[in-house]
């Protein structure tokens, strides 16, 4: 098992004639994600890698069927009209990998999908990763060097950034540790699918054993975490890292979401609360391999 | 900048139908004696600087006559406050104050939707607030898609027990605040304190507006010139960054600084890190070894090596600074050999004189590494290299052992700089650089590197064995020439060193 993504699920591009969308699409193909195809307005008809384009995400339903994704390689500002197009078509799943896409629109994306029962992951994400099975975004850049870092286990990753998430579960590979999925939430402000529902959706998948989770400074997202260990709903172990020693209040460390605002989302806060509630606190972000093995053993996961 | 001054803040207010007071902003005790003449009665004068608590530090004070006004503004122009020079002071109407009261719209990362907060009391913060008068608060999440509605307002305003004609004005006005974060998509709009004045009309006394960096494009009558978070005016080196960052799109370069003053050997550290968690991380790492950081950055997104080479030229520009550490998340997706092309550019011209300690992991890492090290024994300090195997602990380790065993050269060497071309051969790239190949040398060289390594391929050998263009040079300048740096920093080590990629950083060069 894994979350969001496996091989099942039929995958179309939005962007896909772009330069991003285009290389994208190769590589997530090649990686064994089952893309059908992809969608750039005033570009139908034409072909790329294989895959037929259309005109409207509505348009690849009634030609392709039904379709369980889209991921998003579009311009930020135009990232919302395509974000809701692909809500109202019925797709139930969006990864909106863009940065800098703002945050009302996201509102109003967020707002969209809660209405339609659909979920998005991003803005400002790499994608989800599940090894072995599909990759939705950009994770691990080419299919070989994917295939080479990240193979099948027993934990779940997630991180608000990019480049830790395909470190952590490389580094994690190296002891010895595969993983169900990694997600990358985004490092926005306001995502989709934030810290808190990722680790519900490890706790619900059979085959996650354990979540290793990369927190930073800024919003509530690991305090929410922390609130579920507490309430009992979240029981698997969990090893986390929090960024952001040096960080100071008032100013943005280049992720969106990377700000302490008013004293809210300092790294103490963050680090004396999941301590608090009994998740496995690293000070050394090198530590988290080595504190994997032993809780994974402890619980008889690995 | 993305925060707005209480100035600023209060036209979007009033443009919304916010009553604020009489007055405005003054930039010399002259302006503010006219306007307090205009008001005709007592005034107050108050600093224009993100800082809290303006009063305990002078920055608010009354004055009865124009004259003291005027007096006042002088006293207050010019004073250094949390790393602002204060060049405006707002000029207004001195309120007579009934009562005082909170309401502010955030955006809520919990919620995903804008809330709306409102207290019965005002004047402190609003977390000071919740904590000390928890049933004075009240707050309401918006639907994005209806705004906020007169009722919501009202039950609001009534939930912290305020009744009658009050509720009313008050709610109206806070369905007029939502209206000033929606319109300008504020990240947070506050009014603080809300005033009722004792002859019963509502002001907003000070407030508090952040806009959404991102939507900054959207909202160019705001005259945002740096749309970047930060808890103070941006200093010198931020704004020539700011620029680099605008003027090329490829990547991103995010660069903040983070210690005003310091001297050598304090321990103070140039960082560049890359990739927003990377980078973190990786400041973590240092700061656990007992430096400090000079500034905070982020080279990520697959930059180009001049990204990079204008990053840390900035960063070599801040001053004694007792080394150089560059670390990243340590499983780049992107090929490292363009950063590393960067950071050699820049370190043989500045030229680099303390050591530094550059985590390359990735794609590529080992062409990566073997072209950091090349630089060693040409500039004069070590440099070295590593790869995601190495922890961001061990080589924050090595850094410190370097820069404990280094001794500065009493006198450092001049770096690098463009050589004069006996038969120079040019064209231009797309931040407005220019490429040079020097004929006169390139016809003596044997290796021919710039050929073999340039990454778009965009190069040629003419019959005299000289590199050239294989597009034109509109072409070349319109980004196919991507600035990867290979003629320049792998000719210097492989080639002949006829090759030489000038790229200027406005504001930065005037002063070399």
């Amino acid at each position: 098992m894994a979350i969001l993504i496996d091989g099942t699920k039929r995958v179309i591009v939005q962007g896909i004639t772009g330069r991003e969308g285009r290389a994208r699409a190769k590589l997530m193909k090649d990686y064994g994600t089952d893309i059908v195809g992809g969608v750039t307005p005033g570009r139908g008809g034409q072909e790329v890698e294989g895959l037929p384009v259309f005109d409207t995400v509505e348009e690849a339903w009634e030609n392709l069927g039904s379709i369980d994704v889209s991921v998003l390689f579009i311009p930020a500002p135009l990232v919302c009209g395509a974000a809701l197009e692909a809500i109202d078509a019925g797709v139930k799943l969006l990864v909106i990998v863009p940065d800098r896409v703002p945050i009302y629109d996201v509102l109003e994306i967020a707002k969209a999908a809660d209405s339609a029962g659909a979920r998005f992951v991003g803005p400002n994400t790499l994608g989800v990763l599940s090894p072995g099975k599909g990759v939705l975004g950009m994770i691990g850049g080419r299919a070989v060097s994917a295939r080479a870092w990240f193979f099948p286990g027993p934990v779940g990753v997630c991180s608000r950034s990019g480049g830790i998430t395909s470190s952590m579960a490389y580094y994690l590979a190296q002891e010895g540790i595969g993983a169900t999925t990694l997600v990358h939430v985004g490092g926005d402000a306001v995502v989709g699918l934030p810290l808190p529902q990722v680790v519900r959706l490890f706790q619900d998948d059979p085959d996650t054993k354990g979540i290793v989770m990369f927190g930073e400074i800024g919003t509530s997202q690991e305090e929410q975490v922390a609130d579920l260990i507490e309430q009992g709903v979240v029981t698997k172990p969990l090893i986390t890292y929090i960024g952001g020693k040096g960080a100071k209040s008032g100013t943005r460390f280049s992720h969106a979401g990377a700000i302490i605002e008013g004293g809210r989302g300092t790294r103490e806060g963050k680090v004396a609360r999941l301590q608090e509630v009994g998740a496995h606190v690293v000070d050394n972000f090198g530590d988290i391999p080595v504190v994997a093995k032993r809780v994974l053993q402890e619980v008889g996961a690995l | 900048m993305a925060r707005l001054h209480e100035y600023r803040g209060k036209m979007l207010l009033a443009q919304k139908g916010i009553p604020t007071p009489r007055g405005r902003a003054a930039g010399t005790p002259d302006e503010a004696r006219q306007i307090a003449t205009g008001i005709g009665g007592p005034t107050v004068v108050k600093i224009q600087a993100w800082v809290t608590g303006r009063a305990g530090l002078g920055g608010i004070r009354f004055a009865e006559t124009p004259d003291e006004a005027a007096q006042v503004a002088a006293d207050m122009l010019g004073m250094r406050v949390g790393g602002f020079v204060v060049d405006r002071v707002m000029v207004e109407e001195k309120l007579a104050i009934e009562r005082e009261f909170y309401a502010g719209v955030i955006v809520s990362d919990r919620e995903r939707a804008p809330m709306v907060m409102f207290s019965s009391v005002g004047g402190t913060g609003i977390e000071d607030i919740a904590r000390e008068h928890p049933d004075a608060v009240a707050s309401a999440v918006v639907d994005i898609e209806h705004g906020l509605k007169d009722h919501q307002a009202r039950n609001l305003v009534r939930h912290t027990g305020i009744h009658g004609k009050l509720q009313q004005n008050l709610s109206g006005l806070l369905v007029k605040l939502y209206g000033v974060a929606r319109t300008w998509e504020a990240r947070s709009a506050e009014i603080n304190p809300l005033v009722l004045t004792t002859d019963g009309k509502l002001m907003a006394a000070d407030c508090r507006v952040t806009v959404d960096d991102y939507a900054v494009f959207r909202h160019q009558d705001l005259g945002i010139t740096f749309a970047r978070e930060l808890d103070r005016p941006p200093m010198e080196l931020e704004r020539i960054a700011y620029a680099v960052e605008e003027g090329d799109y490829r990547g991103t370069f995010y660069f903040i600084q983070m210690v005003d003053e310091f001297q050598k050997g304090e321990g103070v550290i140039g960082f560049h890190g890359a990739g927003g968690g990377g980078s973190m991380m990786s400041m973590d790492a240092v700061i656990n070894e007992g430096f400090r950081i000079a500034n905070f950055v982020d080279t990520s997104g697959n930059p180009p090596a001049s990204k990079v080479y204008r990053a840390a030229r900035i960063i070599l520009s801040q001053g004694p600074i007792d080394g150089y550490f560059g670390s990243g998340s340590g499983v780049a997706s992107q090929e490292q050999f363009h950063s590393a092309r960067g950071l050699v550019k820049a370190f043989l011209e500045e030229p680099l004189s303390v050591p530094a300690v550059i985590r390359l992991g990735g794609n590529a890492e080992d062409r990566a590494v073997e072209i950091l090290e090349q630089v060693n024994g040409h500039v004069p300090a070590p440099v070295e290299g590593y790869k995601k195997d190495d922890s961001p602990q061990f080589c924050a380790q090595r850094l410190k052992t370097l820069v404990e065993n280094h001794t500065l050269l009493a006198e450092i060497p001049k770096g690098r700089r463009k050589p004069a071309a006996q038969r120079p051969y040019t064209f231009e790239t797309v931040t407005g650089g220019t490429v040079t190949y020097d004929h006169a040398i390139c016809a003596t060289c044997e290796s021919k590197v710039c050929v073999k390594e340039c990454v778009s391929q965009i190069l040629t050998l003419n019959e005299e064995g000289c590199p050239v263009l294989n597009i034109t040079p509109e072409e070349a300048k319109k980004g196919r020439c991507i600035e990867c740096l290979a003629c320049d920093v792998t000719c210097y080590f492989e080639g002949a060193g006829g090759g030489y990629v000038e790229l200027p950083i406005a504001g930065l060069d005037d002063e070399r």
